[in-house]
């Protein structure tokens, strides 16, 4: 009834390639914005940001970076964590270096720091495909995370080769370091979520994103079409490792602090992020959001329902909540393999002919 | 989006716990995961010490102690979420057993006004209180555990160790690389040569480091180990016949668990240890009563008297003292993070104090000033008999070389104190 194109007439070609052209998910999305940007700032705790959204959006700027790789372009990575570690040892070098320079320039710098070494590591992907390319980026994720531990001058050469965020300011407001405000820690890491997301969105429907799905969809068709597989794959790997890499840098700096790059950037980082992008839906930035919110606050829902709310051992909630999100991803990939994106597509093809389905 | 916000609504719910006047210890355990082995003892021994008071003497001055715990996994997000979570339940001071959490916790504790306890583990420097206001480590760090590795070494080669090759076989974190500075100034005063072999997490492949030690042949390998790491790497020198006297964990690598798997092998492998060994204490005959005979153990009960209970059990008996002691300075029964922070900065215990907790020569007698967070720096080395099942201890508690230590340690937290616009305190 609401949710339809029929009677929203549009007068120019502006209108008519925008992002939401049906008006009731024009409203939807300025009233998210609203809320997230008017409203959460206000009620935010430490709690809620250091648990859940912070991380939540940090998670959803990584998985719309690798979705943009893998999903967009078809070339399955498995480096993530260790270009996630790139960008934050890189805006640990930055803001260690140069500490008059504002930490927005800092994690930008970082993310194009990261962009330059997923491009490096890209460079195997013209010649090998599929599950070798798999492998080619695991041995990116394995050489970074030794190269960091390896080298002292990556940390500063501090005795534990941890890396820690002092404390920086936006606009004389502290956003890293241990004195920042909930509302400060969120509202920096949402306008990078925005607009991460607006650039990859508006990526993904034009020229770069349509070479991109092409070379996904059958590469040689693709250059036979002239696309220049060289290009499309290189940018490809050089925008999801900036928005990983941006991703990275808020990671350590915004929400941990401090972080050694064995333990929050190993392997299982690389997984999570995949199952995000995976269970969200491949070729989707609103499959990203899900694919983090899914991974996110499921594990901290069950706990504190589990621990908190009914007074369970811990250790039992521990191993049920691997049980249970293990177990949940597995019935996801059964029965939705298209991820929570599909689920979203489907519903909003049936709201269109909803009253009347027949 | 709709029903994120459902969920989010409903964690909301969940999260909002009743305020209470119990005295908060948050206990960020880790009974899950592949460090779980040490964590599951010493929570147990962290827990069943205030359990121990409630149920004998009604609490700490007459309030109960209430123990929160808190699953990490040993894992740094966990952590952070954990701290968030427990914070604002009036905890009086956090005991992480992690050196990653314990370096994310640092600055935030610090921030929040709650003193952070971190015995034998942690960042080292955070010994320099000038600095590190919230952050106690005493009685010892790693890096008097390195000392004092390196002095039984000295004791065992008639006090000289030229020419001689270590090999330190580190976890590659945080943790393991903390002693390697001091081992580096240690090798250049006594003039033994140091080879360091990092495993990576979680450590349960070590077939590479191993065949390195066999072909370095080093006369003496120092263990910096955690979790699985252990038990591979003792099962791994008892492989290759490596002398197990030669062999020395750290404190963090001398559990029972960790030396059970190879069996009779195992024999004769010593690790540093900052306290006492055995059950062999009267405390443990009221933990025996009241606690796991009354049902409330945190654990299955049966870890009494194993070396990383009685480090749980030790540095809550400190906490409890600790706490003790502020409720005595503020005269009021309920304290707060800081009356506690206070208290722990003029601490002390003696060797009275620990007989009449039925703990006799647990632990060294100590005084805690607002320079010096960690104590006196001195420990043990303990022997492990497979054929008893027990480690005992081969030496007494001696000093450790400070006169290298001390330097470190100031250089370091002048680093932190610089990087993060801190000026000194107590002058």
């Amino acid at each position: 009834m609401f949710y339809r194109e029929a009677g929203d007439f549009k007068t120019s070609y502006t209108d008519d390639s925008q992002t939401f052209p049906i008006k009731f998910d024009r409203i939807r999305y300025y009233a998210v914005l609203a809320v997230a940007f008017g409203i959460i700032p206000f009620i935010i705790n430490d709690y809620w940001a250091n648990a859940v959204v912070v991380p939540f959006l940090i998670y959803a700027i990584a998985a719309i970076g690798l979705n943009i790789l893998t999903g967009y372009c078809g070339q399955v990575s498995l480096g993530t964590g260790g270009f996630m570690a790139v960008g934050a040892y890189a805006c640990y070098k930055l803001m260690t270096s140069f500490p008059d320079v504002s930490i927005v320039f800092h994690v930008i710098g970082a993310g194009a720091i990261t962009a330059f070494v997923g491009v490096l590591f890209g460079l195997p992907s013209l010649r090998i495909k599929g599950f070798y390319l798999a492998v080619a980026t695991l041995a990116a994720q394995f050489f970074l995370v030794w190269l960091f531990n390896k080298v002292p001058w990556f940390y500063n050469y501090s005795a534990s080769g941890q890396i820690s965020a002092p404390e920086r300011t936006v606009f004389n407001i502290a956003v890293t370091g241990p004195n920042t405000d909930a509302w400060a820690k969120y509202l920096i890491c949402l306008v990078f979520v925005v607009a991460v997301a607006w650039i990859a969105r508006n990526l993904t429907r034009g020229t770069v994103g349509r070479s991109w799905m092409a070379i996904r969809d059958m590469d040689i068709a693709a250059e036979i079409i002239g696309v220049n597989p060289l290009k499309a794959k290189m940018t490809a790997f050089a925008v999801s490792s900036f928005f990983i890499g941006i991703s990275g840098a808020l990671f350590f700096s915004v929400y941990l602090g401090a972080v050694e790059v064995g333990e929050a950037f190993g392997i299982n980082k690389s997984f999570l992020v995949l199952f995000m992008v995976i269970i969200g839906g491949l070729g989707s930035i609103f499959g990203s959001f899900a694919g983090a919110a899914f991974l996110v606050i499921l594990p901290v829902l069950l706990k504190n329902v589990l621990v908190g709310g009914m007074n369970w051992p811990i250790d039992i909630a521990a191993h049920l909540e691997l049980m249970v999100v293990g177990g949940l991803i597995i019935i996801f990939l059964i029965a939705e393999p298209h991820g929570l994106a599909q689920l979203w597509r489907v519903t909003k093809e049936k709201l269109r002919l909803w009253p009347f389905p027949h | 989006m709709k029903t994120k916000l459902a969920t989010l609504a409903l964690t909301a719910t969940m999260v909002a716990a009743p305020a209470m006047a119990d005295l908060v210890f948050p206990s960020l355990s880790y009974r899950t995961g592949p460090y779980a082995a040490g964590g599951i003892p010493y929570a147990d021994g962290y827990a069943d010490y205030f359990t121990l008071l409630n149920e004998r003497d009604g609490g700490i001055g007459g309030v109960m102690a209430k123990v929160i715990e808190c699953e990490t996994g040993y894992n740094t997000e966990k952590g952070v979420e954990c701290y968030e979570a427990t914070k604002g339940e009036g905890s009086l001071v956090y005991n992480p057993l992690s050196t990653g959490i314990t370096y994310q916790l640092i600055p935030k504790v610090t921030a929040d006004g709650i003193p952070l306890y971190t015995p034998g583990y942690g960042r080292t420097s955070a010994a320099n209180g000038k600095v590190f206001s919230n952050v106690f480590n005493f009685p010892a760090n790693y890096w008097n555990a390195a000392s004092l590795a390196i002095n039984h070494l000295l004791e065992v080669n008639g006090g000289d160790l030229k020419g001689k090759k270590i090999a330190l076989l580190y976890h590659n974190s945080a943790y393991g690389k903390e002693p390697i500075q001091t081992l580096e100034q240690l090798s250049a005063k006594h003039g033994f040569e140091l080879v360091t072999i990092p495993v990576d997490h979680p450590g349960q492949e070590q077939k590479s480091q191993w065949l390195q030690i066999r072909r370095e042949k080093p006369d003496n390998v120092l263990m910096w180990g955690w979790g699985v790491m252990n038990q591979v790497a003792i099962q791994e020198a008892a492989n290759i016949r490596y002398p197990m006297e030669n062999f020395i964990g750290a404190w963090w690598s001398g559990a029972e668990h960790d030396v059970a798997p190879a069996g009779a092998n195992a024999t004769g492998y010593k690790a540093v240890t900052f306290h006492n060994v055995g059950s062999d204490f009267p405390v443990f005959d009221d933990v025996q009563k009241y606690v796991v005979d009354a049902g409330k153990a945190a654990g299955a009960g049966d870890n009494i008297g194993k070396a990383l209970y009685n480090r749980g059990f030790y540095a809550a008996m400190l906490m409890a003292e600790a706490a003790r002691s502020a409720q005595e300075a503020t005269g009021n029964a309920d304290i707060t993070a800081a009356d506690m922070r206070n208290a722990l900065e003029s601490f002390s215990i003696s060797e009275e104090r620990m007989a009449e907790l039925g703990m006799p020569n647990f632990g060294p007698a100590f005084e805690v000033n607002c320079a010096n967070h960690g104590g006196p720096g001195t420990g043990a080395i303990q022997q492990w008999d497979a054929a008893a099942g027990k480690w005992s201890l081969i030496s007494d508690f001696g000093p450790s070389d400070m006169d290298v230590i001390q330097p470190l340690i100031d250089a370091d937290s002048a680093a932190y104190a610089a990087e993060n616009n801190i000026s000194e305190r107590c002058n």
